[in-house]
């Protein structure tokens, strides 16, 4: 790294502070620090609704996913997160912006019940606190493997294992500091800021790459048909490189794990909900999907380029950059504790997937180029970080302390608790990172979460928002049954070759999947499948709410919300199907 | 909005996009990849997009007044 990557490095934190003071003169109420005021306007809340879901797991976590399986990474994308984020602009949105909810949990209070909020809350609460851990990891890892402080470090007589602390503790000082300051809006405004930096520093990094590589044929030639296209080889889950077949790809991931996390998840719906209007909010994820259609071509692309280069590694970079190497990109994972290459089920070492997109930045990128990459690396981890802590705040202050320790207090003593709430979030966060350092794979670690949490709360939005019969005792005891059917899953199946312990197999062996993927999709299924049939019967039993009651909070009690005023092709439909055309068409191409 | 995001915006890519302008231009073939320019290339894109959103944000702050 030169001077001037230091100085970029340098400018970018010093925007991102700036911009946190700037925030921080409107952050005077509970409404401003929380809701950003709900003065966004569409696009600067559709940025950072897309920002704030490109921290570490899709960065680092899908530029090793494409590495490991190809482009049907891609899945994640436009099986996994278009056709969701479509259905909450078109259809969700009038339910949370309409019924004028603060927060997720909130929303199923004013459905459902008391208890149903807290349960929500409280797991909610403990998700976003170990996502932003292991973003926080992820920067420790790459910070660590990029080896800029080792010479600082050697030089005060301090080990380099420390590295990895004074990461983790820097990284969170800065996310604390604007958060701290500006409330959702500080974090608004960076998260657009960070989305086009994080687009400066890779789509340059895919042109050399690809270019290095031959192109997509380069890429198709020297991987195999395997890696280069998505829906190869998906009619059995032994014929394709996820180990999931079409049905529990669809399913697993298509519905349940994608409309559990874009259509319930208060770290993106927080985003919509500080829109503007009603309009603005609608559009707030529509905007955001056209958007996402295309970033797997910046996040996953380095990861196939890179595998590229480490089965071929004789292919050099015509450059001159003093930084560049010729060894594999992907180096071999080694045993943290052995120093010896990790091996698989099959005795083959296991390659270190996790630092396939920084070690290509570190290689092909030149000085200056690399200073924006690494600058777009550290904003996609700190828009994640930020993501998860502002929800956290909001949750914990209204629908944990103030649902259940201090009712009636002043609005400005909750804008004093969710600033304290920011920093024990950090705090919690950093703790998590620790946690997060055990996993292999983050995007497993991450899915598993989801499957075990977010599945089965889909299952309650979808029967709350569109059922009028479903009651708060049939919501309630469909979460918890949901949650539990995902435990017992995962207790009694394992991914082929793994060992029963946190990968599962806990209680018993009763199925094997062919990968973990295979294992997490289908426990996601299984808990949304036991949420939703234990919510149905439950509901049948008890005694619903007055109709009165539930207008604007379920869709056959709420007038539609009228789109004829706004021009024909900013209606949320017509947005959402020229969203989804396009996602078909990638699918198609990448077949 | 408190704040025109174009404004910060445009004004970091017009700084960072000089800076790895003037990197290109200075380290010359150190600053080539993949037989491109790319310093170079890439600098006067940022610059040039920073710029395009710092002069959208003061048309629109002049077209307020």
């Amino acid at each position: 790294m030169g001077a001037v990557d230091w100085l970029i490095i340098g400018l970018y934190l010093a925007f991102v502070l700036a911009i946190g003071v700037i925030a921080a003169r409107r952050s005077a109420s509970g409404a401003d620090f929380f809701l950003a005021g709900r003065s966004i306007p569409a696009w600067v809340a559709g940025l950072a609704f897309i920002s704030a879901n490109l921290g570490a797991t899709e960065v680092i976590g899908m530029g090793a996913s494409g590495a490991k399986y190809g482009i049907a990474t891609a899945h994640f994308y436009w099986i996994g997160a278009i056709p969701a984020m479509v259905f909450i602009g078109v259809f969700m949105m009038p339910f949370y912006y309409g019924s004028k909810a603060r927060s997720v949990p909130e929303y199923l209070r004013m459905r459902f019940d008391e208890k149903t909020r807290a349960l929500n809350a409280i797991t909610f609460a403990i998700i976003t606190v170990i996502s932003s851990g292991v973003s926080m990891y992820a920067l420790a890892k790459l910070i660590q493997a990029l080896h800029v402080f080792d010479a600082p470090f050697a030089a005060v007589g301090l080990p380099t294992a420390w590295i990895f602390h004074a990461s983790v503790l820097a990284s969170a000082a800065v996310v604390l500091a604007y958060i701290y300051m500006g409330g959702l809006r500080g974090a608004i405004y960076n998260e657009v800021l960070q989305f086009f930096l994080i687009v400066a520093g890779f789509a340059p990094l895919v042109w050399i790459g690809l270019r290095i590589v031959g192109g997509w044929h380069g890429l198709a030639t020297s991987l195999g048909p395997s890696y280069v296209h998505a829906w190869a080889g998906m009619g059995s889950p032994s014929t394709n490189r996820l180990g999931v077949g079409v049905f529990g790809l669809v399913m697993g991931l298509g519905f349940v794990l994608s409309f559990g996390y874009w259509c319930t998840d208060f770290l993106v719906v927080q985003r919509a909900m500080a829109a503007d209007s009603m309009a603005a909010a609608r559009r707030t994820p529509l905007i955001a999907a056209g958007v996402k259609t295309f970033v797997p071509f910046l996040v996953i692309l380095p990861g196939l380029i890179a595998m590229a280069l480490t089965a071929a590694p004789a292919v050099t970079p015509p450059t001159a950059g003093a930084a560049h190497q010729t060894a594999a990109v992907i180096p071999l994972k080694l045993d943290s504790t052995t120093g010896k290459p990790m091996l698989n089920a099959s005795g083959k070492p296991e390659l270190d997937y996790d630092l396939a997109t920084p070690n290509l930045l570190l290689r092909d990128l030149p000085t200056g180029l690399l200073g924006v990459g690494l600058t777009a690396l550290l904003a996609s981890f700190m828009s994640g970080m930020a993501g998860n802590v502002t929800a956290f705040n909001t949750v914990f202050t209204y629908d944990i302390y103030q649902a259940y320790i201090r009712r009636r207090a002043e609005d400005r003593h909750y804008l004093h608790v969710g600033r304290l709430m920011t920093a024990v979030g950090v705090v919690a966060s950093i703790a998590a990172a620790y946690l997060a350092a055990q996993f292999n794979n983050i995007m497993d670690l991450i899915q598993l979460l989801f499957a075990f949490v977010n599945a089965p709360v889909f299952a309650t939005f979808l029967l709350g928002m569109f059922w009028k019969r479903a009651t708060g005792h049939g919501a309630f005891t469909g979460l918890v049954a949901g949650t539990l059917a995902a435990a017992l899953h995962h207790g009694l199946t394992l991914p082929a070759g793994e060992a029963a312990g946190v990968k599962g197999g806990w209680i018993s062996l009763v199925h094997a999947y062919p990968s973990e993927m295979a294992q997490n999709f289908w426990t996601a299924i299984w808990a949304w499948s036991v949420c939703f049939a234990v919510t149905i019967a439950v509901s049948l039993a008890t005694r619903p709410r007055p109709q009165d009651e539930l207008a604007g909070l379920v869709y056959s009690l709420t007038p539609r919300v009228e789109d004829a005023a706004a021009r024909w092709w900013t209606r949320p439909v017509t947005l959402g199907v020229v969203v989804l055309a396009v996602t078909l068409a990638l699918n198609i191409i990448f077949r | 909005m408190l704040l025109d995001l174009r404004l910060p915006l445009g004004l970091l890519f017009v700084a960072i996009g000089v800076l790895v302008t003037a990197e290109g231009l200075i380290a010359g073939p150190a600053a080539v990849a993949a037989g491109l320019p790319i310093d170079l290339i890439w600098g006067l894109g940022m610059a040039a997009f920073g710029a395009a959103a710092v002069a959208l944000a003061l048309v629109a702050r002049r077209t307020l007044r």
